[in-house]
Order: C-alpha cells, then structure tokens, then sequence
C-alpha cells in the first residue's frame, strides 16, 4: 500500500462538518416531536445514519484515505445488517 | 537463498540467547516462533486434558445404569470437556499454533506485525484458562449448562457461570487479537513480489478466519456480558420472567459459535492443502478457487446460524431460510474437496506420514460433511436434534477434521520446527489406530442417535446397550493410539541439517530456510518472482 | 555468542498500526452491535411499552451530551491538524478540551444516573422488578447501553491521557501522528455510538 501524500484536513472544514452534525441533531430531535408513528423511527434512523457517515468520511478521514478502508468498512456494515436482517425472519413471522 | 554452510549457520530459534535466560526467555519472548510453540505446548496439554474427561464420560456410558458417576458430575464433565475442548485447543487451533509459526515465514516476513500484542494474545489465553480453571475447581463448582451456556438455566443454575463465561470472554479477546494482528501481517509484510494471489493457500485460509475472529467473537462477548449482567445485576436480557427472550440468547451465542465452527476448520484444510501439494509434488489444481472459497465461507458462514436452533421455535420462515443458506455453505467446501482430489490425479505421491494423515482427513471430513447435510434439512434435523447423531457430526467434523489436520499439520512442520526426524513407521501405524478407534466410536453414534439416544445425558435405555459398549472400546483404542502419536514425536530424533531442511521436497517458502528456523527466519528477505507452488532451484 | 543485534528491527509502519485500529474499530461495532440487536428484537415486540418508558428520561441532557460529544470529536480533529501543522502548542490545547468535554459528559451521566437510581429505578430494584417486562427491559438496556458506552469514554479519556503526555514529550510528533491519529479514530468510535444511542431512547416519544 503506497503512502497517500498526507491530506491535512482544514479547521474551517472541521467547524463546517461540526456544525452540520448540530443541525442535523436538532432536526432529529424536532421531527421526533412531532407525531408521525412509525416514520419517527425511520426518520431518526435515516438521520443518525447521515451524521454517522458524515462523522466516518470526515472526522474519520476515509473519504480521503485509500479506497481500501472505505471497502472494509462496508463490510463490515454489509455483514453487520445481513445478521440483523436475518435475525428479524424470526421475529417478524413468528 | 539462505546461502550459509553448516559451518556458518546462525543460531536457530530454539537456541538464541537473548536478553533473558530460562524460562523467561520463553514467556517474555516476542519471537512468532516461541509463541506458536507455546500455544502448541499448551493446546496440547489442553487437548489431552479434554480427552481424558471425553474417556471419563465414555466410561459412563459403556453400559446402561450407574457407573461411576451421577448426573450432576456427568453434566459438568461434558460442559467442561466442550470447554476445553473448543476454546483451548480447537479454536486456537491450527491458527495460534501453525499460523503464528508459518505466516511470517511462508510470506518472507521477520516477524508479524505486532509482536508484542502477539505474547499478550498468549498471556490472554492462558489467563482465560485459568480463569475456566477456577471456576472448575472453586466455590460452587464446574457449570453444568453444556459449553453452550442456554438460557435460561445458565441464569438459574448454582454452578460457577460467571466464572466460567467470564473465562471465555477472556479467551475470545484473545482470539480476537491474533485475528488482528494476522489481518495486518498479511496486508502489510508481504516479501517483495509476493502479491496476495502468490501466497500459499494456507495463508489464504488464516486469512479468512482472521476475519471470522474478528468480526465474530465480539457477539459471543457481548453475549456472554449479558449472561453475567442478568446473573449479578438481576437485569433480565434473557430471563423470561423479566422479559427476556431464551431464543434470543441462542440467536446471539450461534451468531458467533456458527462462523466459530469455521475459525476451526479453515485453518485446517488450509494445512491439508499444503500437504497434498507437497506430496502429489506438483502444483495445486485451482488455487483461485481455494483461495475464493476460504473467502466464500468465512462470509457465507456468518448467515447460516439457525441451523442449531431448528426447534427452538423460531418461526417457520427462518427455519427455511437458514436452511437453504446452509446448503449454500457447503459448496465452497466441497469445492476444495474436489481441488484436492484433482492435485493428486497424476501427481507423483510420496508416500509419507503427513499424507496418509491428510487423506485420512479427507475420508472423516467427508462423512462429517454428509452428515452435516441431514443435519441441515430442517424435516430430518427435527428427528435427530439433541440426540448423540449431532454429537457425532461434529465430533467428525471437528476432532475427525480439525484435530487430525493438526496433528497431520505437526507431522508436516514437524521437522521444519525442532529440526528432527520421529519413526515414520510409528507415525503410520498409530494414524491406523486412530483411525480404527476414531471411527469405532463415534461411528455407531450416528445409528444411536437415528434410534433416538438423547445426548447429554449420563444413561440411557437398554436397547442402546450394544452400540455403546462399542464406543467406549473404540474411544480405549482411539486414545491408545493418541498416546503412541505423541510419544513417537517426542522421541523424534535430530538429523542432519541437509536432510531436516527440506525433507519432503516442498514448495513454500518455510522449505528454503533451515530447520529450526533462526531467529529472524531470513538473512534477506527474499524477492518473489515465481507463481506459487512453482518449483524452484534453491 | 556472535554479535549482539536487537532481535526484531523495530520498524516503524503506521500504515499497520492505522488498519490495526480500523480493526479495533470493527470489534467495537459489532460489540455494541449485539447489543442495538437486543434493542431492536425487545423494540419490537413491546412497542408500547418502550415509547411510554422513553418518557422518563431527560431528553435535554442528552442533547446536551450529544452536542458535547459531537463537539469533542471536532476538537480531537483538529488537535491532529494542529499537529500535522506543527503547532504542538495547539494540539494539547485541543486534547485537553476533548478530554474535559468527555469528562463533563461522564459527569451528566452521573446525574443522570443518580436520578433514575433515587427513584429507584436501576437494575434488579423491587420497583422495577414491579413493572411491566417492557419497562424492565428497556431500562435493563438503557443502563447496560449507556453504561458500557461509558465505559468506553473512560478508556477513551485514558488514551487521549497517554497521547497527550506523549505529545509534550515529543514522542508523537509531526512526523509520527500515529497514535495521535488513532486515538482520535477511536475517540470518533465512541460518538459514532452515542449518534445511535441518543435517539433510540431518548427521542422515541
């Protein structure tokens, strides 16, 4: 693996993506507010996942690192759902 | 390569004289080399210790009625028995010891990659094991759930459960580590010229199940977190009264023992390979697919789990999709089956101890893997779970696969690693005892467990009288000839470092290096330019 | 005997020690990822029971703890700007106020527990062994989520401890971010769970 040449990420990049992972927090605590069943959950989840990967591309550098450590991490998270998935054929048709 | 002269050698791993002296030269060294061998000594030691509670528990059972024991010591010998068993010899396995030996010299490396997380691997294992240890010998004495920890008597029984899980997370740390460290060896200390499709097939399979160790085991541990939690805090996870779902907990524990059951048996046909390569001297058929199918099963593996807990009451829709994902699991193996028997077609055999090993591993693997499949069909599962045909599946599977590859593996590297020579005839007509006495007792198990003898119990009803008698002659024969394997290394004679070097004519590159290694294993590190398996001038 | 060399060059590779951590990483996600199962299956089989309990606790602090946390993982990356910059002087600051922001975050956590516990609510109490097994098991999983979460913060707060004292010392440099560099991963790790936690029980209402 050849070193990358070093990508130094900028302070004002890191505030940026701070105050963007607020936002989407306050968003998330707002649309839970509001009663919507079901789509409560999707929408924090789908929210939670956004500032995850936001976290993980910035904060955790891959969108700047070698190709490679973006494709482990997918792994991973392929697995990770496929057990979950996998799982709840037991609980949702029981 | 390694260009010195007998007169010239550097001194071998065995002998070098470091910063400390004694015993602490050992349990302080960061060598790979020292640190497989003492994973190997104390596998072996656990091994052995698994084996005479086996032959305690087959005493039980060699006539219906009480024998020596009562229930409750019964169900604490075969829960500590699995124990052991599993997470101090098999799952370690041919990884911890082989692979910490070999992956740093069959890749051109000096060492793995974290050398000192690599000893602390090892002092987590023994750790765990004596953690376990105490938990047999201390308080309210050894578990008696079956290494399989089901809830919710795991959280009911008055045994020691927390000890005994705590010891095993322990040990999954430990797994967890070496996978670890394996993962970034591979990836980062590859000799020059040695792509990942240059490597020999059996870092291909330690490759695989790094992943598996990873991935994997921290379920187990989390799992086994709970169990503790709902035991001391009173929490409920698993506790029906509180809530809690027993299935749930036999989700999670098989979430991680399926794929473990992989950690066990990828390492080992990774070894098989080598093996049959060497003696068809010639080059593997289908190392892609060798290579690919280590991959397809570490990942396939991870999705078949509910094949354990077929009447456990889980739905009937889960029941079916494991099922079929099963059936998907088994192809990859049964690929490298093929890709073995297509090396040896028109290979030139050498007749030697590590060979008919590897084909006696062939023969009791295949059977294991048959047997796997009615296991796997969810009509015949629900007539022989919990009966002693499982119990016979996985023991041909496991100890029949996994445990012969070890040995088969030792007989292999055994020159390579202490330099010496055992009697071959010994080794030859022990593989038949063993075979003999293997088959013998868990052959009729299979036919006992059709006929409906439960498993776990410490009894069972006359009609299954013959049948045992026969397994428990059979396991006196099988551990007799275990015996004689052992000694007959020990005995094992020093040669000449021109015929310890390459006794076998081998293809990787541990053979290009002097037997026993020297402590940095290459004066050079090598530069790769040949396919793999290619035969070489020296 | 011959020459006395060092038995392994030390060689320095922070390619390995950074895929090394990534791996860490992935035992973590799936640690804590048994756990979100737990959740998930208990979510789903008492759903009532766990948007009613969701009520009783305080959905401030924990916004508070995760813009906190959120916070903290902007400063331990710029700390390792700073340092990539060459401004030791900087760095330190900046880990020093990760490292007090963790431990505010540590000491809301205390309270908060101390809320619930006073109102004796904490596993294995006779009040909670009276209420509903959806009540139970929410709770169950709230202390033993956040509690191993918390834990994780502790050893996070002693790794950046240790980085921090190597950055004075020169040891973790400009030319050797390393560890630096993968005690922030980690420090990022455990707010990438508290990301999940938050709303999985304080924002189900």
């Amino acid at each position: 693996m050849s070193e990358h040449k070093n990508h130094i990420s900028s302070y004002k990049s890191q505030v940026i993506v701070l105050l963007t992972l607020l936002v989407l927090t306050v968003l998330t605590v707002t649309i839970t507010s509001v009663h919507l069943g079901p789509f409560n959950t999707a929408a924090a989840m789908l929210i939670a996942s956004i500032k995850a990967a936001i976290v993980l591309l910035y904060f955790m550098h891959l969108k700047f690192d070698e190709k490679i450590y973006r494709f482990m991490v997918t792994l991973v998270l392929a697995i990770y759902a496929v057990v979950i998935v996998i799982t709840f054929f037991d609980y949702l048709y029981r | 390569m390694t260009g010195t002269s007998s007169t010239h050698r550097l001194p071998s791993y065995l002998e070098y004289q470091g910063k400390y002296t004694g015993i602490r030269a050992w349990i302080l060294s960061t060598d790979h080399k020292r640190i497989a061998l003492l994973y190997l000594y104390s596998q072996i030691f656990f091994f052995l210790a698994g084996l005479v509670m086996g032959l305690f528990m087959k005493l039980e059972l060699i006539a219906p009625g009480e024998q020596i024991m009562g229930p409750q010591t019964y169900n604490a010998l075969f829960t500590v028995h699995g124990l052991t068993m599993i997470f101090l010899f098999i799952i370690p396995g041919l990884a911890a010891s082989f692979g910490n030996f070999m992956i740093p010299i069959m890749i051109g490396a000096k060492d793995v990659a974290f050398p000192k997380l690599n000893l602390f691997s090892w002092y987590l294992f023994i750790a765990g094991a004596v953690i376990i240890l105490i938990g047999v010998f201390s308080g309210d004495g050894p578990p008696d759930t079956g290494w399989t920890f089901y809830a919710p008597y795991s959280l009911k029984t008055n045994t020691n459960v927390v000890l005994s899980v705590f010891g095993a997370f322990v040990l999954g740390f430990s797994s967890i580590l070496t996978g670890l460290n394996f993962i970034v060896t591979i990836h980062r200390m590859r000799a020059p010229g040695m792509g990942f499709f240059r490597m020999p097939l059996f870092i291909w399979s330690l490759y695989g199940t790094a992943w598996i160790q990873l991935l994997a085991t921290p379920v187990v541990g989390i799992t086994f977190l709970m169990v503790v939690a709902d035991r001391l805090l009173d929490i409920g996870f698993f506790d029906p009264a509180k809530g809690g779902d027993p299935v749930l907990y036999q989700h999670l524990f098989w979430i991680y023992s399926h794929p473990a059951v992989y950690i066990m048996i990828l390492p080992a046909m990774g070894a098989i390979t080598e093996i049959i390569v060497t003696f068809s001297r010639r080059t593997v058929f289908g190392y892609k697919a060798i290579a690919m199918s280590s991959l397809a099963i570490a990942f396939v593996g991870y999705l078949v789990w509910g094949h354990h807990m077929f009447t456990s009451g889980m739905s009937e829709t889960a029941r079916l999709v494991f099922s079929f994902l099963t059936f998907l699991v088994a192809i990859p193996s049964a690929i490298k089956v093929f890709n073995w028997t297509a090396t040896l077609y028109k290979g030139s055999i050498s007749l030697e101890p590590p060979f008919w090993w590897a084909m006696a591993f062939i023969f009791i693997f295949m059977i294991g893997g048959f047997t796997g499949l009615i296991l796997g069909s969810v009509s015949t599962d629900v007539h022989v779970h919990d009966t002693v045909f499982v119990v016979a599946h996985f023991h041909y599977i496991v100890f029949g696969g996994a445990g012969i590859a070890f040995f088969a593996a030792l007989h292999y590297w055994y020159p390579k690693m202490f330099g010496k020579m055992y009697s071959k005839k010994i080794a030859n007509w022990s593989l038949i005892g063993l075979f003999v006495g293997f088959n013998a007792t868990y052959m009729p198990m299979f036919f006992l467990g059709y006929m409906g003898m439960p498993r776990r119990y410490y009894d069972y009803l006359p009609q299954f009288a013959d049948l045992n008698l026969l397994s428990t002659v059979g396991s006196w024969i099988m551990a007799t000839s275990l015996i004689v394997v052992i000694v007959n290394l020990l005995r094992a004679k020093k040669l000449s470092h021109e015929e310890m070097d390459d006794p076998w004519g081998g293809r990787t590159l541990e053979w290009k290096i002097e037997s026993p290694p020297s402590l940095e294993n290459f004066e050079e590190i090598p530069v790769i330019n040949h396919e793999p398996y290619e035969l070489i001038e020296k | 005997m011959e020459q006395n060399h060092v038995a392994h060059t030390e060689h320095f590779d922070p390619v390995a020690s950074k895929i090394g951590m990534w791996l860490f990483i992935f035992t973590e996600i799936l640690l804590f990822g048994g756990l979100f199962i737990v959740y998930s299956v208990y979510r789903y089989n008492h759903q009532v029971e766990f948007h009613l309990a969701a009520q009783e606790l305080d959905v401030t602090i924990g916004l508070i703890n995760t813009i906190i946390l959120l916070i903290s993982s902007m400063t331990v990356a710029m700390s390792i700007t700073a340092l990539q910059l060459g401004n030791k002087k900087l760095t330190l600051i900046l880990l020093a106020v990760t490292i007090l922001l963790a431990l505010i975050f540590l000491v809301n956590k205390y309270f908060e527990w101390g809320a619930k516990i006073h109102h004796d609510i904490y596993p294995g109490s006779e009040f909670l062994l009276s209420l509903s097994k959806g009540d139970m098991l929410f709770f169950g999983l709230y202390f033993f989520m956040t509690g191993l979460h918390a834990i994780h913060i502790i050893a996070g707060v002693a790794l950046l401890g240790v980085v921090f004292v190597k950055v004075k010392n020169g040891s973790v440099n400009k030319d050797r971010v390393s560890l630096l560099e993968n005690g922030g991963l980690y420090w990022h790790l455990v707010d990438l769970i508290w990301i999940f936690l938050f709303p999985l029980f304080y924002l189900i209402h």
